[in-house]
């Protein structure tokens, strides 16, 4: 995905998410996860599980991971991915923060997913 | 100068007294043992398992000729005491020797009564008694290869079975009309014959050998009616004589045995009599149960440690035979002024008779179902009024007293004194002490410390399950336990051990302490570690939401569409019409269903999670509460009418579940933990399948631990009976602090209690007085501060907003 199609938009303050944890944004192009690591870095994915479409951002996050909620798949922040053995992936999104806001970049075209 | 012992006979009475009489008073004796047979003593009981190969030979040696050695006894193995000399007191050897004695034991068993068989001296023709025998055998034992057992009792069918199983066909004949017939009756004896000939084993009943024939090896058994079986084998079996000879010839007193008084003592006081070869009281024993007791007599009378008596006991007998299940002991034929009961279930091959006399078990015989042995053996021995006990009777011990168990807790339902290994008289509370103290891990310690199972074996299963109840986990597991998850080398007990010692208060203290793998942990032991210090240290400790599972984080349980469920409390099920309104008006304005949930309460589904904190206060308003359906926590309490409102009742059940609820609302455990109060034994709460229940009976409550009905279903163990509904409460708190301290996190009280094991359980809460009040005040000091709503503080005071409210982007191209 290049950076020049993307619309950077601010979704809120980094203290709006717990730490280490995650927080459901509400977007019209459909719900986002955000998360929080302890060693605050800031994610996002698509708030819906590859899994069964569970809301990835009530999950528990833990390292760069992130458990979700409904049955357990773990999922890389990072790259959306599911940790081995299990298998799926879930769209990310670029994020920055900058002054203490948290951006996140959208795409006006459909976003993808790193392993499609 | 030592006395000199000397004992004639190596077998099992006499190598049993020998070690009796070394354990109470090893420096009393200089002691010479002189045994025909050329080894050190072994378990002649096992030789049908080394006869059908099951076991070698090796295996069933009890004490090695070092043994003696090391007890400073003198063997003389190989020869045969052929005179005495009672005047002089010496005991002359068949290789001349002369051993001076001052006291002397004879111990020289019986032997096989050989049949006056024309042909009886053939070779091949043989009786079961010793190894010699059953080597010579084995020669003739081979795949394809006839054999004829004579004689149909618990020896012939053994050696039958045994030989067998080496691929012999053979054939078992018996003069009477039914198998065994001293232990069975028809209906047992004709399911036996059926099983055995299910086993490839041809067996002739009501029919009479009258010759052997063949040239110098045997090679047929004529019958009286003229038909010749082919054999290369012939074993008889058909009874046992007592060695009786060397005492006879030396002029003490004998009849069938070598008669002797309560303290095993023949005519003659210098000489005592033990084993098979004695006649106490009109009787003379074929099995080793009475001659160990025999010997433990006899020991004590020559030790000079105290008076014992030896008692004629209630003879109990198992058929060795592999799966075939086989117990008679007592009377088993009834008749005159005798009841029976019996129970016959053909198709699944189960038998069971009971005799009765003046409401005393006199007899019982089991077929195809044997657990309750040693009950029916206890009732026997003690000589129990089964009065109360007779509609059940027939059914085991799980069916009568305590509330709802079923037979496969048999081993935790024994009362300490009941008898487990029968050969050997060991009781269950031996065992359990012996695991205790000494330490013991395997079947083959309890074996040596207690002699539980060394004999026939045929009670191993139950010493097994003895271990593991009362080791709990720790029998089957390994002796190192398995790290709690992969961000650490430590287990759930030495994270906990750690916790307590260095009062760690916080998860990021305990994983630095600890030194974990990963900054974070898991979702496995994040939670686990949350559970440890807030249980570890109430009141201190932080509560880390960020560490809990989903459910437990939002207090409420996220559902397949993402909404979630509402479950108030509903004190012991009871509600009312306000409450049923503000439910009610709920659903009404949500446009949800109520459901009715398996634990007596009211669920408002489908509530989205912005939502929840508005139902909550609404809920609040009316002074309804969290049911904490999401938490590992206690949950309700579920009761049912009880006195005052049901006809059956005997105590207030519903009054004391709404108190206990009450009173242990806000408890985070290891586990969900279940409460039932049921105010008669019909139970209509299931309390005996919650981990903690109290059946209602008419002198106060049994108490009832460790139940399940989820993934697993476990009936729960009693755990005492009390009085007051007061003590109902300190026990349950009690139990909790117990299973908070111990249980791992999700481990249910169920698994906890038999990794940790009943007696364990028992002994802190029922035993141990201080240790109960101790353990309940900890509870209580605990739940002081515990009893905070979270939906109260959430829907009232707002606490917790980030967590039910949302990011929002209204206008992408901000
Ligand atoms: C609502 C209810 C079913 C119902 O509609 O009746 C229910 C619902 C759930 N049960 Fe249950 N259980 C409910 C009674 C039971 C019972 C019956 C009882 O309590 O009498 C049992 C068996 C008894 C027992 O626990 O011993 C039961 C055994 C389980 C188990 C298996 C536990 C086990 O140790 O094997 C789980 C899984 C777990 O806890 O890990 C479970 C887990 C669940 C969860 C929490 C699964 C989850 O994590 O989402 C379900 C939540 C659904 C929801 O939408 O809220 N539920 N669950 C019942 C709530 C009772 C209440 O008022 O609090
Ligand atoms: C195959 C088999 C299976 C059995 N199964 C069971 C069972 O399941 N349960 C049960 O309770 N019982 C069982 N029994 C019976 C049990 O083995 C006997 O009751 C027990 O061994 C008797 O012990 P004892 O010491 O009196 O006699 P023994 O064990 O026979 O010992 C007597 C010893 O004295 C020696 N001896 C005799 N005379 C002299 C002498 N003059 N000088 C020197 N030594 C002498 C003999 O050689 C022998 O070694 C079984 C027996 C056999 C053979
Ligand atoms: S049994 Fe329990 S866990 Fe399973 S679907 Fe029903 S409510 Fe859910
Ligand atoms: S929906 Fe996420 S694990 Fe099933």
């Amino acid at each position: 995905m290049s950076t020049t199609e993307l619309n950077w938009i601010e979704a809120g303050g980094l203290d709006d998410l717990p730490k280490p944890g995650g927080r459901k944004l509400r977007t019209p192009q459909g719900d986002i996860a955000l998360f929080r690591t302890s060693a605050d870095e800031v994610y996002a994915l698509a708030d819906k599980c590859p899994h069964r479409g569970g809301p990835l951002s009530q999950g528990m996050v833990y390292g760069q991971r992130v458990q979700c909620c409904m049955h357990g798949l773990n999922l890389d922040l990072a790259s959306g991915k599911a940790v081995a053995p299990d298998q799926g992936c879930a769209t990310s999104y670029p994020v920055k923060v900058e002054g203490g806001r948290v951006w996140i970049g959208l795409s006006l075209a459909a976003a993808g997913c790193a392993c499609a | 100068m030592k006395e000199k012992l000397v004992l004639v006979g190596n077998g099992m009475a006499g190598a049993r007294l020998l070690e009796e009489v070394l354990a109470l008073a090893p420096d009393r004796y200089a002691v010479t043992v002189i045994g025909e047979e050329p080894h050190g003593n072994y378990n002649r009981i096992l030789l049908s398992q080394v006869l059908s190969g099951e076991k070698r030979f090796d295996e069933t040696l009890l004490n090695d000729e070092s043994w003696y050695a090391q007890h400073g006894a003198t063997l003389l193995a190989g020869r045969k005491a052929v005179a005495l000399n009672r005047g002089r007191r010496q005991v002359i050897a068949s290789d001349g020797s002369i051993i001076d004695y001052d006291r002397l034991v004879l111990a020289t068993g019986a032997r096989s009564i050989e049949l006056p068989l024309p042909g009886s001296h053939l070779r091949n023709v043989l009786t079961f008694r010793n190894i010699a025998e059953v080597e010579a055998m084995l020669q003739v034992a081979r795949p394809g290869r006839k054999a004829v057992v004579i004689g149909g009792g618990l020896l012939g069918l053994e050696a039958a079975w045994g030989l067998s199983h080496r691929g012999m066909s053979v054939t078992v004949i018996h003069l009477m009309d039914r198998l065994m017939e001293r232990q069975l009756d028809a209906p047992a004896a004709a399911l036996l014959k059926r099983s055995l000939e299910e086993r490839g084993l041809s067996v002739l009943v009501d029919t009479e050998s009258q010759a052997l024939v063949g040239q110098t090896k045997v090679e047929g058994v004529r019958l009286r009616d003229g038909r010749v079986l082919p054999a290369d084998l012939v074993v008889m079996a058909v009874g046992i004589r007592p060695n009786i000879e060397l005492a006879q010839q030396s002029g003490i007193q004998c009849e069938r045995g070598i008669l002797v008084n309560d303290s095993m003592q023949t005519f003659d006081p210098r000489i005592y009599a033990v084993g098979e070869c004695v006649q106490h009281d009109g009787h003379v024993y074929g099995l080793v149960a009475p001659l160990f007791k025999q010997a433990k007599v006899c020991a004590n009378h020559l030790a000079g440690a105290g008076f014992a008596r030896y008692q004629d006991s209630v003879l109990a007998t198992k058929l060795k035979i592999t799966g075939i299940d086989l117990y008679s002991a007592g009377n088993v034929t009834g008749g005159e002024g005798y009841e029976e009961l019996v129970l016959e279930d053909p198709k699944r091959g189960v038998y069971k008779k009971l005799v009765i006399r003046d409401n005393k078990l006199a007899g019982a015989l089991l077929y195809g179902e044997t657990e309750n042995e040693s009950w029916y053996y206890d009732l026997m021995r003690d000589g129990s009024d089964i009065t109360e006990l007779r509609s059940n009777l027939l059914f085991g011990r799980g069916h009568g007293g305590d509330a709802g168990h079923s037979g496969h807790m048999a081993v935790a339902a024994m009362s300490d004194d009941t008898e487990v290994c029968g050969c050997n008289g060991v009781t269950k509370g031996q065992i359990v002490q012996a695991i205790a103290e000494k330490g013991l891990f395997t079947v083959e310690e309890v074996r040596l410390h207690t002699k539980a199972s060394a004999s026939c074996g045929s009670c191993t299963g139950k010493v097994e399950q003895i271990l593991g109840f009362t080791l709990g986990g720790d029998y089957s597991a390994a002796p190192k336990e398995k790290p709690l998850c992969t961000c650490t080398d430590h287990s759930h007990a030495e994270v906990r051990r750690a916790i307590r010692e260095q009062h760690l208060t916080s998860l990021a203290e305990t994983m630095s302490f600890l030194e974990w793998k990963t900054p974070d942990g898991c979702p496995k032991c994040r939670p686990a570690l949350n559970f440890y210090l807030i249980a570890t240290w109430p009141g201190e400790a932080k509560d880390d939401p960020l560490a809990r599972a989903h459910n437990e984080r939002v207090h409420a349980n996220i559902q397949q569409d993402g909404t979630y469920s509402v479950v108030p409390r509903c004190w012991g099920g009871l509600t009312n019409a306000t409450e049923l309104k503000v439910v009610a008006g709920i659903a009404e304005r949500y446009g949800v269903p109520v459901k009715i949930t398996g634990g007596q309460r009211l669920a408002i589904p489908f509530i989205k999670k912005e939502d929840l904190p508005k139902v909550w206060g609404e809920l609040a308003e009316h002074g309804m509460t969290s049911g904490f359906a999401y938490g590992k926590a206690v949950r309700s309490v579920k009761s049912c009418v009880g006195k005052g409102l049901c006809r059956f009742g005997t105590q207030d059940s519903l009054g004391l579940g709404i108190r206990m609820e009450k009173t242990f609302w806000g408890a985070w455990t290891a586990h969900k933990f279940k409460m039932g109060v049921s105010g008669c034994p019909r139970n209509c709460a299931e309390s005996t399948i919650k981990d903690f229940g109290a059946v209602g009976v008419d002198s106060g409550w049994e108490i009832h631990v460790g139940g399940t009905c989820g993934v697993r279903v476990r009936p729960t163990d009693l755990l005492t009976k009390v009085k007051t509904d007061d003590e109902v409460i300190e026990y349950a708190a009690a139990f909790l602090q117990l299973y908070r301290d111990e249980g791992y996190y999700m481990e249910r009280s169920s698994a906890w209690i038999e990794r940790a094991g009943l007696p364990h359980v028992k002994h802190r809460i029922v035993e141990c007085d201080n240790s109960r009040k101790d353990l309940a005040t900890r509870f209580f000091t605990a739940q002081a501060t515990a009893q905070v709503d979270p939906w109260v503080e959430r829907g009232t005071k707002g606490d917790q907003r980030m967590e039910y409210e949302m990011l929002e982007i209204a206008d992408m191209a901000a």
